[in-house]
């Protein structure tokens, strides 16, 4: 990075240093960021895990858990990570239109998701099992439900970039923002791979 | 439509909360009616309160700090006032419910609304000038953290007027801190204010972190970083790391008292220890958090006025790595009393010990720095001596309570208390105030007084020490904490010493108002024409001061630890470049202002119920920040000829000196 030049005279001529990569230092932020989340999920999975026991009398995962609906969900969230995936390749290709079809298709994905969800919390809040009931239910709504508030936050945000790759195109301010969604998504899907195992799986075995 | 908002919620009839708030209020008025005399609003609104520049936000920072430091040690004065007269059979002047008020408020104030923002602002000066960067890596994120810091302390200050504050100490312990026991907006204020303040620091830690790792000038190893800016890095790690404990803590909270869950309450399998566990995961490394910076900061004032470089940087460096990791593993000694078993108190009883290792490696750094250097005795080295016997003190309090069996007998006691003040005004406070006097003519243009600086500085320690030593002698004579009054008269002369400590306190805030009068009476004697008044070691005294609001004009190359010494010591440190180059800046942003004003209204109104204002102000700030992100236009440009007339002007004021 340093020439004989700018040791001498304790100066920088490198027009890099000048303008620092914007792109870069926006995505290792988000980086950053992901990881603090990733402590927050980590202390609702302790919390479950302390409190998974904690049924008070109320019903446990087994009564309440439909695995073949949440398999449905699941594959309906891997999915529209996969549609994630190409549209980063469309991006990378620069075929507006094409990103612009993938992002669609992950959303309406993502909708069928949290539309899922809420149906599975609708039953079981109006089967008296909401998460009121025992210290177990509410660590469960809260940790489930904080990865459900984390994908419709994800969801506006997609919406707010179809439009702005629909009147803007895929200009470098947002490619950077389709990026760092792209790693937003991703990463919930990791955390929901950890919901279904140790809050689904583990609860009706 | 107005949830539990009544008229009633004013406490009219405590009149010393009533004077507080005329105060408060009439303060305001006079303030803002200044403001409006004198046709400043166009001013503030472009130059402060949309402002994105590094330099800027951290001085509102530091106002922030100052303010809420008043606050806090008003409270502290009511406290000792208090225990001072409430002995026997005399109840003092405060109710039991408003004591409680009082002492919750004033360590919620201490820590999150005067610590952190002073540390915050200290960074936000000098991080980025230290890197040789013209800013952080977000700009406008950094706005938007000091903007929810102040709505967060302006919740704090409304609950003084409007309703009431936590009566449940500031850490707030569940079951206590639930619906059942505490069915007022008290602890609503404390965890909104926690919360939003909690989602600012978490931002300033990513920004931090980032700009460390990414905005450093070319040159800038890993061990040539200056040892504030490795501290701002640990400090800030932590505060990524320990952050989102304490927003799901008090999240979890929010949802047991809003939605009649069950997490920490008694019934229906809640578990209370689980509060108190995520509590003090984020709560002890919070020490760190404020304490680090702080040890940054006597490191650089140390090797300045000792003229000498940093004893053992390398190690200093490797302490506090190693202060970070341990601070994750001994929370637990906050509550050895809870009931864990005995080898689980020992484990961490024994990692609390271990922290005394390297922090006695800094302070034994700090005493061969001096060693054979020739030492000035500016104000801010005043600090750092005070601080180094003071905090020896109060770690080997510290290492007293890290064993178990003696925490049993001194748990919840005074002696706690004289042991965290103990270290933290030391170790966090004094620290500041050091760097406030050391980096003060860097921000603002001209130094502090020195006589008054060190009247001010005698009164604070000796205060302290009035102050603190009988709570030691109070813990082991079985005085509990938070007594609002008590009936053995053995105690009382001890807290009449404890009480005049806070009064000569009081003097030294008092000198250090007059100081900050008496330095802008003779400002232009006191001016520092070179940016360079203590003849600095690091890259922030190579800019002017107050540094130009691109700090350098050409980026700086280091080859060096203590990098603006060696260009000093080379001759290279003046000389002017051939060239100057455009310099693309931040444009300023109204929507950090806006979103905070929006985080007050929606505490605001969670705190009052007054659901439709809550989602109002949540789809207003949702709305904003898209806003935000449709504008890719938020750069502008200072033309090389701009530049070149500034430094100009500079290397004039330079030259009228030599």
């Amino acid at each position: 990075m340093r020439t004989t030049n700018a040791s001498t005279t304790g100066i920088a001529h490198n027009e890099e240093i000048e303008h620092p990569n914007t792109v870069s230092i926006q995505i290792f932020g988000f980086w950053i960021y992901l990881m603090s989340d990733l402590i927050m999920f980590a202390t609702l999975f302790a919390t479950f895990v302390v409190l998974s026991n904690a049924y008070a009398g109320g019903p446990t995962g087994k009564e309440l858990f439909d695995l073949p609906y949440l398999l449905g969900e699941t594959l309906l969230l891997l999915f529209s990570s996969v549609a994630y995936g190409l549209v980063m390749l469309a991006v990378h290709d620069g075929q507006k239109k094409l990103v612009l079809i993938g992002l669609v298709v992950t959303l309406l994905l993502g909708l069928g998701f949290v539309s899922m969800e809420i149906n599975e919390f609708r039953g079981m809040i109006a089967g008296g099992h909401g998460p009121d009931r025992s210290a177990f239910l509410s660590s469960f709504f809260t940790l489930v439900g904080t990865h459900g508030i984390h994908v419709a936050f994800g969801l506006i945000w997609m919406a707010v970039v179809i439009w702005q790759v629909a009147i803007k195109g895929l200009t470098s301010p947002v490619q950077s923002r389709l990026m760092r969604l792209s790693m937003f998504w991703h990463f919930l899907d990791i955390i929901w791979i950890g919901i279904f195992s140790i809050v689904y799986l583990m609860g009706v075995v | 439509m107005f949830g539990k908002l009544t008229l009633s919620a004013i406490p009219y009839d405590n009149p010393i909360t009533m004077t507080a708030v005329a105060g408060a209020v009439f303060m305001a008025f006079v303030i803002l009616g200044l403001i409006t005399y004198y046709r400043k609003w166009t001013y503030l609104y472009n130059e402060w309160l949309t402002t994105l520049d590094h330099k800027r936000i951290g001085m509102m920072y530091v106002i922030l700090a100052l303010v809420m430091l008043l606050r806090g040690f008003a409270d502290a004065i009511l406290m000792r006032s208090q225990q001072a007269i409430a002995a026997g059979g005399s109840l003092g002047f405060l109710s039991p419910d408003h004591f409680n008020q009082i002492f919750s408020a004033h360590g919620s104030i201490m820590i999150i609304f005067m610590a952190m923002p002073f540390m915050v602002g200290l960074m936000n000066i000098v991080v980025p000038q230290q890197l040789g960067a013209r800013d952080v890596a977000f700009p406008f994120m950094n706005s938007l953290s000091l903007w929810l810091t102040t709505a967060a302390a302006l919740l704090v200050m409304v609950s003084l007027g409007y309703g009431e504050f936590s009566k449940a100490g500031w850490s707030g312990y569940a079951p206590l801190t639930e619906q059942q026991y505490s069915p007022g907006v008290g602890v609503d204020y404390w965890i909104w204010a926690f919360q939003i303040a909690g989602v600012s620091s978490t931002m300033t830690g990513i920004n931090f972190l980032v700009t460390i790792l990414k905005m450093r000038a070319p040159g800038m190893n890993p061990m040539r970083l200056p040892l504030f800016v490795w501290t701002t890095f640990f400090t800030m790690l932590l505060v990524v790391w320990a952050f989102p404990v304490l927003t799901v803590d008090l999240a979890l909270l929010t949802l047991d008292r809003y939605l009649g869950m069950h997490f920490f309450t008694n019934t229906l399998g809640g578990n209370m220890m689980m509060y108190v566990n995520l509590f003090w995961t984020w709560g002890h490394p919070e020490v760190y958090i404020v304490i680090l910076p702080a040890f940054g900061i006597f490191s650089e004032v140390v090797a300045t006025f000792s003229g000498k470089r940093l004893f053992g940087y390398k190690s200093m460096v490797y302490a506090t790595s190693v202060i970070t990791i341990l601070s994750f593993s001994v929370w637990l000694h906050h509550f050895f009393t809870m009931g864990a078993s005995p080898n689980v108190n020992i484990f961490f009883g024994i990692a609390t010990m271990l922290i005394a290792v390297p922090t006695g490696v800094k302070i034994f750094n700090w005493l061969f720095t001096m060693y054979r250097g020739r030492i000035k005795l500016a104000t801010p080295m005043y600090w750092t001596l005070a601080f180094i016997v003071t905090f020896a003190v109060g770690g080997s309090a510290g290492v007293m309570m890290s064993i178990p069996p003696a925490d049993y007998v001194l748990h919840n006691s005074l002696f706690l208390i004289a042991h965290f003040h103990n270290v933290l005004i030391p170790g966090s406070l004094f620290g500041f105030f050091a760097g406030f006097y050391y980096w003060f003519p860097k921000a603002i243009g001209f130094r502090l007084n020195e006589d008054w600086g060190k009247r001010a500085f005698w009164c604070w320690l000796i205060g302290f020490y009035l102050a603190f030593i009988p709570l030691y002698v109070l813990g082991f004579m079985g005085m509990p904490r938070r007594m609002a009054h008590y009936a053995n008269p053995a105690w009382h002369p001890y807290l009449l010493v404890a009480a005049l400590g806070a009064a000569v306190i009081l003097l030294g805030i008092v000198f250090q108002g007059i100081q900050l009068l008496v330095s802008i009476k003779e400002r232009h004697a006191l001016r520092d024409p070179t940016g360079d008044p203590w003849g600095g070691r690091t890259l922030e005294w190579l800019t002017s001061s107050p540094p130009a609001i691109y700090n350098f004009p050409k980026i700086p190359v280091v080859d060096e630890l203590d990098a603006f010494m060696d260009m000093k010591e080379r001759g290279v440190a003046y000389l002017r470049p051939d060239q100057y180059d455009d310099i693309e800046m931040p444009k300023t942003s109204p929507h950090g202002f806006i979103i905070g004003a929006l985080a007050f209204m929606f505490g605001f109104a969670m705190i009052w119920h007054v659901w439709w204002l809550a989602i109002l102000a949540a789809l207003g700030t949702l709305f904003t920040v898209i806003i935000r992100s449709m504008d890719d236009d938020i750069h502008y440009i200072i033309p090389a000829a701009e530049v070149e007339r500034i430094e100009n002007e500079r290397y004039r004021q330079l030259g009228s000196i030599a």
